[in-house]
This record gives C-alpha cells, structure tokens and sequence, in this order.
C-alpha cells in the first residue's frame, strides 16, 4: 500500500516504455511487438487500433504476463504500473495484481468461462483471491454484481452454468468478474467482436458505465473505428508491432495523419455514401519473421510511398498537440539527425 | 434420472437374452459334456451312462435344454456346478470376494499411480521425467499380462520373497482378525499391481494429453487473469475438465478388471472367479460356465451405465434432467 500512497496523482496508471515481446519460432525469437512506448491515465479509456496480427492483443497479455508460456516473451522494454515496473514480476506477484488491479476480458465469451464450474463459482473464485470473505459473502457480492451487468434473474444464474447462457450473457457474466475486485484498469481484448452488433451496442454501454461509476481506466482492444468513436478518450494506432499514430479520439477522426489511419477510415462503410465496393488495404501485415530492419513497416502497401520509406525507420514524433504521428511525410517523424540533411 | 436408470435397465433384457441364446449355444457347441464329472469313474457302463444322460436332460431336444435354462436362470437357479457338486450361485458367491477385492485393490493402484503420474507429465510434458513415465507406461502396455505375472511371481515372489506366489490368505491366521486382513491384503498386492498395469499406463497417457490439451484452453487464461495460483489452476479448473473423458474407462474397467482377472487369477492361484472359469472351462462344467459368462455380460452392461450416469455428474452440459 505504501507504493499507491507515495504514487502521485499525476502520474499516468500504466506507463508502458519500450516494450518489445517475441515469439519463438524455431529456436530464434521475432518481436511481435518492437518498441511500443504510451501510457494510461486513471480513469481514461485508450482504444488500441489495428488489423489482425498487428501485435494488439500480445501487447495486452504481456502487460497481464499471460503470454503462452515457453513460445512469447517479454524482451525488453518497461511496464511501469503505478509507478511500480512490473516486467520482471514472478508469476506470484503477478496474481495479486490480476484480477485485482488489472483485469482482462477476452474476444470469445464461448469459451473463456470453464465449462464444468457455476458462473457464481467462477465470480467468487476472483473474489476469494483478492479479498478477505467467507463464501457465502462472496455469493452475495456474486448476485450483485451479476444485476449491475445487467443480468436478469441474478438469484437462478449464480447457480448455472456457462452453455445456459448466450454469448452476450457470458461476455456480461467475464465482465462482471473482471470488474468484482474494482480494479483500477480494464483490458478489454476485442470484447464485442464474437457478438450480434445490437448486443455490442450494449456491452459497450455496460462497459462505459461501469467505467464512469468505478473510476477505472479501460485499455480497449480492436480492430474496429466505429468501436473507438463511441467510447475512447484517446486512440493508439498499431501497425505490423508499432504504434504508428496516437491521438484523441476527434483529433484522430477529423485529422487523421499516418496514411495506413487514413485507409483504416476509408474502409468503415458510411451510410451516406453509396459505393459498389468498400476500400480495401492491398496486401497483409508481414509475418514477424520477414519484418525489414529498417525502415517503415507500412511501405509496400503505402499508397503514399516514398523510395526514402525504405531507408529511414520513422519515428513517432509529436505533430500537434496530442497527436503523434511514425510517418516520414512529417518533418517530426525524421530521426533527429537526419532531419536536416532530408529535407 | 430414475427414469432414466429404470430405461436403461429394460433396455438391457433383450440384450441380456440375446447374450444368453449366445452363451449357451456356444456351451452346447464346445466338445464333450459333463457327464465325466457327475458319474462314478469307477463306473464306466454303457447303460448306467445312457441313464444319466436321460436324466440330466441331455437328450431332450436343444430348445428345450435352453428353455429349462434359461427359466431356472432367471428365477436365480444357476444349476448345480457338476464338478463341485454344489449349485453355481453358492460357489460364485464363495468365489466372488475374492475378485471383487482384487480388482478393487487393482483399481485403486491404478488410480494412485495414474493420477500421480499423468498429473506429473501433464504439468511437465517433455521433461525427463515425463519420458521416464511414459517409457514406463509403454513397457506396460507392450508386455502381455501373463508375461509380467510370471515375471513378477518369479522375482518378487521366489527370489526377493516380498510377495506369496499363490493364495489369497494364509492358512493359519484367524478369519476376521487384523492380521487376516492384512494377509489378504499381501496377498492381493503383486496380483493387483500386474492386473492394474494396463488400465495405469492407458489412465495415465490419456489423462496426461487431456491435461496438456485443456491447459491450452482460454478458460486457463481467464483464471489466470483473475490472480489463481497455477497449482490451483491445475489441480481444480484443468484436472475438473480432464477428469470428463476417464470416466469411459471406468465403465470398461468394471467388466475389464472382473475379466482380466482370469488370467492374472491363474498365474498367481489366486482362488476368484477367473481361476473357478478357467477350471470350469477344462473340466467342462458348462452350468458354471456360462453363469460366470453371463455375469460379465451383466457387469459390462451395468458398467456402461455406471459410466453414463457419471458423465451426468462430473459434465453438467449433459447432465440429465
């Protein structure tokens, strides 16, 4: 407790500076995450954008060390949780912190709930981890939480078991474990991403709510920019394991910057448009193990591309307030020292 | 559920009377009869064997044999064993504890060993350890029961002298006091270890890859993000789903371990039902054949829906209503 006191107000919940995690294959390790340095402030909700296989979601399990064990790694880099550094944690420490500080919800509520265990056995078990109650307080506090996700019939639920409910109950069900022990961030991997779009509408609702009654931050993952207008108070940007812009949530959507933002946003299909096709991005992400040394990561499918994108590694400088941006067509992407003579 | 019991149990009489027509038309086509066991040997008159055969029944037609069988059978008279001459319920009723505390003796060694090792290999897969369990496990399932019975008489029993090569008791202790109970159990030890070894090295392997299956499964990452210790995690969320697809190799166990026992019984003259089968068998005393032949039957029967009711228990997504 000392740690939280001495903590200052200002300083941001989760700083993360440098973070580089691999994943082995073969015997050699590839990052899939390469430098990705930003912060969380308490109480804010930081969407992290990008395609699939963008390193997102590894970001996010090596913050909760829930990366596979023996095939991804944290290999560098700074995870500053309330000023404490949390990379080099032991799987003991790391227990006190999740569930009760941090907490996590996944994409697929199908199969994050173990299937043999009551929902009430699976929300009291995070209480009884955490916290100093009998059993049957912990049931009560079960019920209780399951009727502030909006469960209804709270009382019969508690006893049930997970394929008695829908995927929207379930995810409700991971919320409300996730958030039992009121801890002060949230991430949430792609939590509507495997649900009907009405029930997303809703437990993004559920999310924002809980998050302005709790006080908590929300680290909220996806690949989806309709997703991170209704909720998000700050965007992160990834590409291909880096971050390649982070601004505001407005900022972003009436001054995007990088041109692979600019692409992601031609591609949400708007209502009063009418096209025969929605934009596409040629190409894919590179695979980890083919990512160039230098240069930019987006320059083979940069519509925008320029024969310098190849040779100088951008980097993620500020172009306005509260917004950066890792493209060479900004001066302040240049590194420093070759700045200059560039341009 | 009772319903459901009730269901199953009357499901199970056409079978049974199926498993009947099958047992004793087998009986009736193996060679020779029992006549040699229920004559005098000193007798061998033509005419005093005709007689005897005319008054077992012998010559009636084959329907007839079957039918008085059959009814007598299910009004709980087994017929009279011709070798022991005694009725066949009274000698398995003698012979039955006997096996009935052998194969549980040989399910708990199983089940101690293979949860010992296949939660070791599950955790620790590919370690030394892990290969060192299942080369032991393989070598179990490779080597053929009554190989490793006559082994294990001849090094535990004649050389180290850890384990009696034969019997289920000794001859001089008191029936009922602790050292009765703690010679039975002696005895029933090395029989129940070569009986169990099988079902171990399959237990084992199976609850091993089940293990490492589930731990890769995002129910482990949920509760490792709720803060449970990876013991925990291991011992209750992984073990609780793994637990699901063993409960089939009970049900088999039930009858396997009763069956299996014949040959184990044999190699180590451990007086059960297999070694009554055996000899019955050579001394062509068809009525204790087939009632021990249709008491398996029964016990597989009855051991598939052990199994199914425990799926209901240990799987609440087929749990019955």
């Amino acid at each position: 407790m000392t740690a939280n006191q001495a903590t200052n107000k200002q300083t941001p919940l989760l700083e993360v500076h440098n973070l580089q995690t691999g994943f082995k294959i073969g015997k050699e390790y590839f990052n899939a995450v390469e430098s990705v340095s930003f912060s969380i402030n308490r109480k804010q909700i930081v969407g992290i954008v990008g395609e699939s296989g963008c390193g997102k979601s590894v970001m996010s399990l090596s913050i909760m060390h829930l990366l596979p064990q023996g095939i991804g790694k944290i290999r560098g880099g700074e995870i500053l949780f309330e000023g404490q550094d949390i990379v080099d944690y032991d799987e003991k420490k790391m227990n006190g912190i999740r569930g009760k500080d941090i907490s996590m919800i996944f994409q697929e509520p199908m199969t994050s709930l173990n299937p043999v265990f009551t929902i009430g056995y699976q929300i009291t078990e995070v209480l009884l981890n955490h916290q100093d109650i009998t059993k049957n307080e912990a049931r009560t506090k079960a019920v209780t939480l399951l009727k502030n996700v909006g469960i209804p019939r709270a009382e019969q639920i508690v006893d049930e078991y997970p394929h008695q409910l829908s995927g929207g109950m379930r995810q409700r069900v991971m919320i409300a474990m996730a958030i039992a022990c009121q801890p002060k961030l949230l991430i949430a991997d792609e939590p509507t991403t495997a649900l009907d779009v009405t029930v997303q509408a809703q437990i993004l609702d559920l999310l924002k709510n809980i998050q302005e009654v709790n006080d908590m931050a929300i680290m909220l993952i996806t690949h989806d920019l309709g997703v991170v207008a209704e909720i998000c108070d700050v965007v992160l940007v990834m590409y291909a394991g880096k971050i390649v812009e982070r601004a505001t949530v407005e900022e972003l959507f009436e001054n995007p910057k990088h041109p692979y933002t600019k692409l992601l946003m031609e591609a949400i299909p708007k209502m009063e448009e009418e096209r025969e096709r929605l934009a596409t991005i040629e190409g894919l992400v590179p695979a980890i193990k083919d990512m160039p040394a230098v240069g930019c990561r987006f320059a083979n499918r940069c519509p925008k591309a320029m024969p310098e994108c190849m040779q100088v590694t951008p980097r993620l400088g500020e172009s306005a307030a509260e917004h950066e941006v890792a493209c060479l067509l900004y001066e302040e992407s240049w590194p420093k020292e070759e700045r200059v003579g560039a341009r | 559920m009772v319903k459901y019991v009730l269901r199953r149990l009357l499901g199970m009489i056409p079978m049974l009377f199926l498993v009947s027509v099958v047992v004793f038309f087998l009986a009736k086509a193996m060679p020779g009869d029992s006549l040699r066991g229920e004559i005098d040997p000193t007798n061998t008159n033509p005419e005093y064997i005709a007689e005897m055969q005319e008054k077992l029944g012998y010559n009636d037609p084959v329907y007839v044999q079957y039918w008085n069988w059959v009814t007598s059978f299910v009004q709980g008279d087994f017929g009279k064993s011709t070798r022991y001459k005694m009725p066949v319920s009274d000698l398995l009723l003698e012979k039955i504890p006997n096996t009935v505390f052998l194969a549980l003796t040989a399910l708990i060694i199983t089940y101690i060993l293979a949860f010992a090792m296949g939660m070791y290999s599950g955790r620790k897969p590919y370690t030394i350890g892990d290969n060192l369990i299942a080369g032991f496990n393989y070598t179990g399932l490779a080597i053929p029961s009554f190989v490793a019975g006559v082994f294990a008489v001849y090094f535990f029993a004649f050389k180290l002298h850890w384990f009696p090569f034969a019997g289920s008791v000794d001859i001089e202790v008191q029936n009922g006091t602790i050292d009765y109970w703690m010679s039975r159990i002696h005895h029933v030890m090395l029989p129940a270890f070569i009986l169990g070894l099988f079902s171990t090295a399959s237990y084992t392997q199976f609850l091993r890859n089940d293990l490492i299956e589930n731990s890769r499964k995002d129910f482990v990452r949920t509760a490792r993000a709720k803060g449970t210790p990876i013991g925990k995690i291991y011992n209750v969320h992984i073990l609780r789903n793994s637990i699901i697809p063993l409960v089939t190799f009970l049900g088999f166990d039930i009858a396997s371990l009763m069956s299996g026992a014949v040959i184990t019984e044999k190699i180590f003259s451990y007086p059960g039902i297999g070694l009554l089968f055996l000899d019955s068998v050579n001394n062509r005393d068809y009525p204790t054949v087939m009632a021990i032949t249709m008491m398996l039957s029964a016990l597989v029967l009855v051991g598939n829906l052990i199994a199914d009711i425990l799926y209901g228990v240990v799987d609440p997504r087929i749990r019955l209503g």
